[in-house]
């Protein structure tokens, strides 16, 4: 058996990566941290889900830090949604317990696997200017700052959208993830919101709906502080560097790739030892 | 600050700060912790392989409070993971009072809304 000193080492430097990643491709770091504590290293589900909330709040808080300034973050549509995201992740948080760990691992497969099919899609950037009543009356419509100034947005489909984030926000609660994949795919394919702005609202979410499971792990003994330490401020770290290359740059395609990759070979290996029961 | 001047912009710059903030001061605090861990328990084999829960003087705000006092490193390590919790959700409670300063009712309700999803949450953690 590793020694503590070890076993932090190695787990500080995977979290580093997988809060670049997770940073870069909007996906969050706690897909590949679950893994890598589950198969790798042989953690308990229970510790490493809570362990990946921890990260997933420090990743959400310390990059939405920087976006909120950069003014492409839609607060009230990310506040809007955010009833749906913490009644979900409450409500994931609560089933957890009642859920046999190795379904929860095929699961995590399958969303994982979802969520890499998602990311590779092709991102056609669509501004919708239609008018829709409610989301004018919610006052969601906005604007964004680009290079070539403010561009106006408005919202489709809110009732779509919020019944998504409620999935989006069981499935972090059950999952200690930040379903960053769901989130965008809410507001980006139901929603039609610009690309750049429902990367950066649902990361603003994602620190308040892991906020809202957590609440209920933390009393439940799953997260582990000498385990969360070492992810918290890998992910951390590695977020921090992947947002300072987002801001930066217009296009991550090889990377989504890479991620896709990965994250494959992570979800078919969380599916396998669910099925067999090693999990 | 004017509260008749208070635009979304201001709401952005101190959402941005209080994030900041929260995540710089509870990193460190579980740096700290985690150093003192590491100096006292780093030789130690790491056994996470079956689920037992957490010791209880990291499982409660007591054990917490005694164990920051002892400097033990684990309780100052989850004192900051409480605190790092905690950041997004004081994020709320200040952009309740934004919403207020800028008069917007609807979505002062809206964020009181989420404050109490996330407060019940809590309450049925403890329950369970």
């Amino acid at each position: 058996m590793m020694s503590v000193i070890v076993f932090t080492l190695i787990i500080f430097i995977g979290s580093y990566f997988a809060g670049l990643l997770g940073s870069l491709t909007g996906l969050g770091g706690g897909f590949v941290i679950i893994p890598l504590l589950t198969l790798v290293l042989r953690v308990d589900i229970h510790y490493a889900i809570g362990a990946s909330l921890v990260s997933v709040i420090a990743t959400s808080s310390g990059s939405a830090a920087a976006y909120v300034k950069e003014g492409i973050t839609n607060i009230r549509l990310g506040m809007f949604l955010e009833i749906a995201t913490t009644a979900g992740a409450m409500v994931g948080a609560l089933i957890a317990v009642y859920i046999p760990t190795n379904f929860i691992a095929i699961l995590f497969g399958v969303i994982l696997i979802t969520s890499a099919i998602m990311s590779l899609r092709k991102k056609a950037e669509h501004i919708s200017r239609e008018k829709s009543k409610l989301a004018e009356k919610l006052k969601l419509n906005s604007s964004f700052p680009t290079a070539n100034g403010p561009v106006a947005y408005s919202v489709k489909n809110v009732g779509g959208g919020f019944f998504m984030m409620l999935f989006a926000g069981v499935i972090s609660g059950l999952l200690g993830i930040g379903s960053g994949a769901l989130k965008v795919l809410a507001m980006d394919t139901i929603m039609r919101i610009p690309f750049k702005v429902s990367t950066t609202t649902s990361n603003f979410m994602i620190g308040v709906t892991a906020a809202a499971s957590a609440v209920v792990y933390l009393q439940r003994g799953y997260i582990d502080p000498g385990l969360s330490m070492p992810v918290a401020i890998g992910v951390l770290l590695g977020a921090l560097s992947g947002s300072k290359i987002l801001v930066h740059t217009t296009s991550s395609g090889w990377l989504r790739w890479v991620f896709a990759i990965v994250v494959t070979f992570l979800a078919s290996q969380m599916i396998y030892n669910g099925f067999i029961g090693k999990i | 600050m004017n509260p008749k001047t208070f635009k979304d912009n201001d709401m952005q710059a101190i959402i941005g700060w209080i994030l900041r903030i929260g995540v710089l001061l509870s990193m460190s605090i579980i740096f700290i912790g985690g150093v003192i861990y590491l100096y006292r328990h780093g030789h130690i084999p790491a056994d996470y392989r079956t689920f037992k829960g957490v010791p209880d003087f990291v499982h409660n705000a007591q054990g917490i409070f005694n164990g920051i006092i002892t400097l033990r490193g684990r309780a100052i390590i989850q004192a900051g993971i409480v605190l790092l919790i905690a950041t997004p959700v004081i994020r709320v409670v200040f952009s309740a009072i934004g919403f207020v300063l800028e008069k917007d009712y609807l979505y002062t309700g809206i964020t009181l809304l989420v404050l109490l999803i996330i407060f019940a949450s809590m309450l049925s953690g403890h329950a369970g």
